[in-house]
This record gives structure tokens, C-alpha cells and sequence, in this order.
């Protein structure tokens, strides 16, 4: 998932805190209010929220380069507007995601060198590569999919500026879902090559889907604070079990298959019973070893770099404006 | 093609192509903001070109609809101006494309929006306003980079100079233009060149920049003779209709 722990196995470091504040902030947030960016919150809050959202503004950002890798090939002036307006909106998600972190007292620019220092983390899904057409299709289907059934929980998450950023993404978000399952629909009803690739493509993004909701509970040291403190509300394997349910039947009606002999309708659980996620394959890709994850990198790095004289240059004019200005008056 | 025909068309190849290169830089600008003010401006042009050339297409009469007209011509065929089709370069190579070419369709789609034929006036109407912002946010940066930094200037000066010699063809007129306004769907070209020159004039001073020294102009879009750029172009949007013909997607 974009917000997903991927810290690891370290706990949070536990810094002494008023406990008069603390107990006053606990009852809050046990409340459900809202915490807003001139409360007082406690150190290892403010630290987890950082991380989290601007792992998530990361998360939509490097994510505009997988899909935008297909917006020059689209296959008709409808898909590629479509497509191109989705991936706008993935950097209008990690504008606002960066506004709302912000307010924490962390400024874009720390967020960006973090990023590109490789310190600070993005979803895990966006270091495999999109090879066809139909990887644009699986990633709305399965990647917004997957995004939405962490961030729909997240709209009442107890931040007030995330909570109310995420109230916008999602909506987006679930016209993403929408489109990419369409373009797979259209696939599997398409001609031989159009359905193979459409299987094919599901083959690649099913288990780097459901790697997306993180490690399984029994690994996540930190869920429990973190749903404590209303950052997160559900557990990672309660969300991956969620997803299956709701995605399995959705390949069964377009007449794909899920990659996965274990899959099994389980009557008793009323659930799908599925395979194990490869986790060693998912611990690699966290540390930085995904397919592209140095495409990824190195195309942010450059954007980074090459804009540097832009950047400079509007700072400049902007600083020769208000000096004219003064002057003027 | 009819020339009324072949009129829609090379409205609809201009923001065709314009629209294809400015996606190119999707995920790659130099900060969030104009990622997104660069994919707008791609976006309106996609629009505009899936009106223009639907309306090329229903023309013509010969069931071609806009997307076998984007994605079944090869170069020759395409009526694009040779500005579109320029790489985008550095941003201030973007800028200076984006700048003259922004001026020029704000110009002329004010005029077609009064035109008789209610199908070319309608698209202008609408085109017109998407324009006058992207006319507007390329002067801005036009301004910034000039005014900026010496590097910026330096740049905005190289990307004007790459771009100036495409501007005539801007304004060329021909037989197609001709029998359009005859027919009441087309604009003089020819008489939006003084208001342009002061537009830009205007932005070029506020700039702190001069008007690049006079260049023979390059033509040939119009009738298809193209630079070498918009093969390699047309190769990659292309891929998908070409790699699978009969597919629908
Ligand atoms: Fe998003
Ligand atoms: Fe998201
Ligand atoms: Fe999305």
C-alpha cells in the first residue's frame, strides 16, 4: 500500500513525552476529532505521520512513471487523454500530499532530497515495469484498486489536513479503478493477442498487488500504535484479504485468471483462501532492489537536476518583482 | 480530401502533435506545478485535435474517423506546422514553442469562434479560452526566464532562436485557407500577424529580451514535407494500431 509501515521490523523509538498532554491527545484521538497542525501532538506522531505521507506523496509522484510510460503509445485519442489526466492527477494527489505534510514542519524540498537520497520510501509496486498496454489497464484495476481500500479508511484518519486530502484522492482514485478495469475488460474481449496480453499483464501485477498492503500482521510491530493513533485502521492482512475478495470475481467475469493455485472460494470463512505472498521478493524491493527501481530513481534524480535552472530562475525573477516593488513604493 | 476537409485537418494535426510532445514530459518537469500546468495545456490540445479531426474525418466522407486519421497517415500525409513537431528540447525550448504557437491559436480561434459554419466556430469557442491560458502561462515563463537567472536567459535566448524560423509558416496562407473563408469556416491568417508581432513584442520587452534576428522561414508542413522529427514521432504513437491493425481498444 502507498501508506504502508515499510520501516521494517524497528519499533518506534519512544521519546518521553508530558504525560498530562499525552493522555489529553490519546482521549482525542480515541474520540475521533481531528488533530490539526497547531496542536500539540506527540513527538513519535508527528514523526510517523511525516513518514507516512510523504512516503505517499513519493508514492504518487514516482508513480507517474510507470503509467506515463504508455501516454506517447496510447491506442486512441480517447485513452491517451484519459491516461494522461489520470497521470495528472496521481501529481495533483502528490501536490496536495506534500501541502498536507507540510503542515508537520517538514518543507517539499527535505521530502524530494529524501526521496532521492533513497532515505524516504515509495510503494513497492512502482519498481516493475509496464511492457504493455495492458499493464495500464492492470495498474488502474489493481493498483488503484489496492490504493483505495487503504485510503478510504484513511478519510477519517485522526490528522485533519491528511484526512481531508484523502477525501479528494480517493474519489479520484476510484475513477482510476474504474477506467483501468474498463481497458481490461475491453482487452479480454478483444482479439487473441489483446486477451494474451491482458492475462499477461495480470500475471506480473497479481502478487505485486497484493504486496502493496505490506507485511503480514505478525510482522508489523508498529500497526498496533499506529491504530491506536487512527493513522491506520485496518490491519494489512484484513486489507489484502478484503482486495482478493473483491478482485477474484472481477477476473472471473472478464474471463482472466489469478495466477495462484491456492486460490479457493472458502465456504466456512466466507472468504477466498489464497497463496503466500513471496515476502522475500517484497523485503528486496523495499530495500531498493525492485526490477527498475534505479529507472525510477535515476528519472526523478534527472527531472530533479534538469529543473534546478528553472527552479533558480523563477526564485530569482520572483525576488527582482519584490525588490521592484519596494522600491516603488 | 476536400480542401474544407483538409482545413479541420491541419487544425487537428497542429494540436495533435503539440498535444503528443508536451506529454512526453509528464513525470519529468522541473517541479510539480508545471507538471501539471504542461500536461493541462496537453490535454486541451488532445482535446481539440479529436474535434478537428473527427470533424476532418466526417468531411472527408470516406468513414474515417479521428483516429484513423491520427494513427493510419504516414508524414507526408500529416498537415501539421513544422513548429509543433519541434523536440521539446530543454523547457525553455518548450516555452519558446509553446509561446509563439500559444499566441497564434489564441489569435486565431477568437476569429473562428464568429465564424458562419457553426461546427469549426463551435470548437474554436471553446479552444479559444483553453488558448488564452496556455498564452498567458507561456508568456509567464517566457518573462521569468528571461528576467531570471543569467543561465535561464541564456536558455530562453537558445530556445527562442531554435524556434523563430517556424513562425512564418504561422501565418502563411494557401488555397485550403482561401476556400475555408470562402466557405465560411476559415480565418485570414495572414491579418492576425501584426497583433501577434505586438503580443510578443510586449512579452520579448517585459523580458528583457530581443526579437531574434530575422531567419528565411522554414515551411512545408502544410503540404507534408516535415523535418525529420515527426517520423520518429508518429512511430511511437503509432506502435499500438500499427503492431495489431483490426484491434479496437
Ligand atoms: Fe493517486
Ligand atoms: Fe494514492
Ligand atoms: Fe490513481
Amino acid at each position: 500500500m502507498y501508506t504502508t509501515d515499510m520501516s521494517g521490523n524497528k519499533k518506534a523509538e519512544v521519546v518521553a513525552e508530558d504525560p498530562e498532554e499525552l493522555a489529553a491527545f490519546e482521549a482525542r484521538v480515541a474520540n475521533d476529532e481531528f488533530i490539526e497542525p497547531k496542536d500539540w501532538m506527540p513527538e513519535a506522531y508527528r514523526k510517523t505521520l511525516v513518514r507516512q505521507m510523504s512516503q505517499h506523496a513519493h508514492s504518487e509522484i514516482v508513480g507517474m512513471l510507470p503509467e506515463g510510460n504508455w501516454i506517447s503509445r496510447a491506442p486512441n485519442l480517447r485513452r491517451k487523454a484519459i491516461l494522461l489526466a489520470k497521470v495528472q492527477d496521481e501529481g495533483g494527489h502528490g501536490l496536495y500530499l506534500y501541502a498536507a505534510a507540510e503542515t508537520l514542519g517538514t518543507s517539499r524540498d527535505e521530502m524530494t532530497e529524501a526521496l532521492l537520497s533513497g532515505k524516504a520510501k515509495y510503494s513497492t509496486i512502482f519498481n516493475y515495469p509496464t511492457l504493455t498496454w495492458a499493464d495500464i489497464g492492470a495498474i488502474g484495476w489493481l493498483v488503484d484498486g489496492a490504493a483505495i481500500m487503504n485510503q478510504v479508511p484513511l478519510q477519517r484518519t485522526s490528522y485533519g489536513p491528511y484526512a481531508r486530502a484523502m477525501v479528494r484522492i480517493c474519489k479520484e482514485e476510484s475513477f482510476h479503478q474504474r477506467q483501468g478495469y474498463e481497458i481490461m475488460m475491453h482487452l479480454a474481449v478483444g482479439t487473441p493477442e489483446q486477451k494474451r496480453m491482458a492475462q499477461d499483464a495480470l500475471n506480473r501485477w497479481w502478487w505485486p498487488s497484493l504486496m502493496m498492503f505490506g507485511p503480514p500482521d505478525e510482522k508489523s510491530p508498529n500497526t498496533a500504535q499506529s491504530m491506536r493513533w487512527r493513522i491506520k485502521r485496518d490491519t494489512n492482512d484484513e486489507l489484502r484479504q478484503k482486495f482478493v475478495d473483491i478482485t477474484v470475481p472481477q477476473a472471473e467475469a472478464i474471463g482472466l485468471t489469478v495466477p495462484d493455485d491456492k486460490l479457493k472460494w472458502n465456504e466456512e470463512r466466507g472468504a477466498y483462501d489464497f497463496g503466500e505472498v513471496d515476502w522475500e521478493e517484497f523485503a528486496a524491493v523495499v530495500r531498493g532492489e525492485g526490477p527498475v527501481a534505479k529507472e525510477r530513481l535515476q528519472a526523478r534524480q534527472k527531472a530533479w537536476d534538469d529543473g534546478a535552472w528553472v527552479r533558480e530562475a523563477a526564485r530569482v525573477h520572483a525576488e527582482k518583482r519584490a525588490n521592484a516593488k519596494v522600491a516603488a513604493e | 480530401m476536400d480542401v474544407i476537409a483538409t482545413y479541420a485537418l491541419r487544425l487537428g494535426d497542429d494540436s495533435l502533435i503539440l498535444g503528443q510532445r508536451l506529454s512526453e514530459w509528464c513525470g519529468h518537469a522541473p517541479a510539480l506545478e508545471v507538471d501539471l500546468s504542461l500536461a493541462n495545456i496537453a490535454l486541451d490540445q488532445v482535446g481539440q485535435a479529436t474535434h478537428f479531426l473527427n470533424l476532418a474525418g466526417e468531411l472527408e466522407g470516406k468513414g474515417r474517423d479521428g483516429d484513423a486519421l491520427a494513427f493510419r497517415r504516414d508524414v507526408m500525409d500529416f498537415t501539421n506546422c513544422l513548429l509543433v513537431e519541434q523536440p521539446n528540447g530543454d523547457f525553455a525550448q518548450t516555452i519558446a514553442r509553446q509561446f509563439l504557437f500559444s499566441h497564434y491559436q489564441a489569435l486565431l480561434f477568437e476569429q473562428m469562434a464568429a465564424v458562419k459554419d457553426t461546427r469549426f466556430a463551435a470548437i474554436a469557442a471553446k479552444a479559444a479560452k483553453e488558448v488564452a491560458y496556455h498564452a498567458t502561462l507561456a508568456s509567464d515563463w517566457v518573462i521569468r526566464l528571461g528576467d531570471g537567472t543569467d543561465e535561464s536567459k541564456a536558455r530562453m535566448v537558445a530556445g527562442l532562436a531554435w524556434v523563430w524560423r517556424f513562425a512564418d509558416e504561422l501565418f502563411a496562407m494557401d488555397a485550403a485557407d482561401a476556400a475555408a473563408i470562402e466557405a465560411g469556416a476559415g480565418v485570414d491568417k495572414s491579418a492576425l500577424r501584426g497583433a501577434w508581432d505586438s503580443r510578443v513584442d510586449a512579452v520579448l520587452a517585459e523580458a528583457t529580451l530581443a526579437r531574434p534576428a530575422p531567419h528565411r522561414a522554414t515551411t512545408g508542413g502544410r503540404i507534408g514535407r516535415h523535418s525529420e522529427h515527426l517520423g520518429h514521432l508518429l512511430s511511437e504513437m503509432q506502435f499500438l494500431q500499427r503492431a495489431y491493425p483490426g484491434a479496437t481498444w
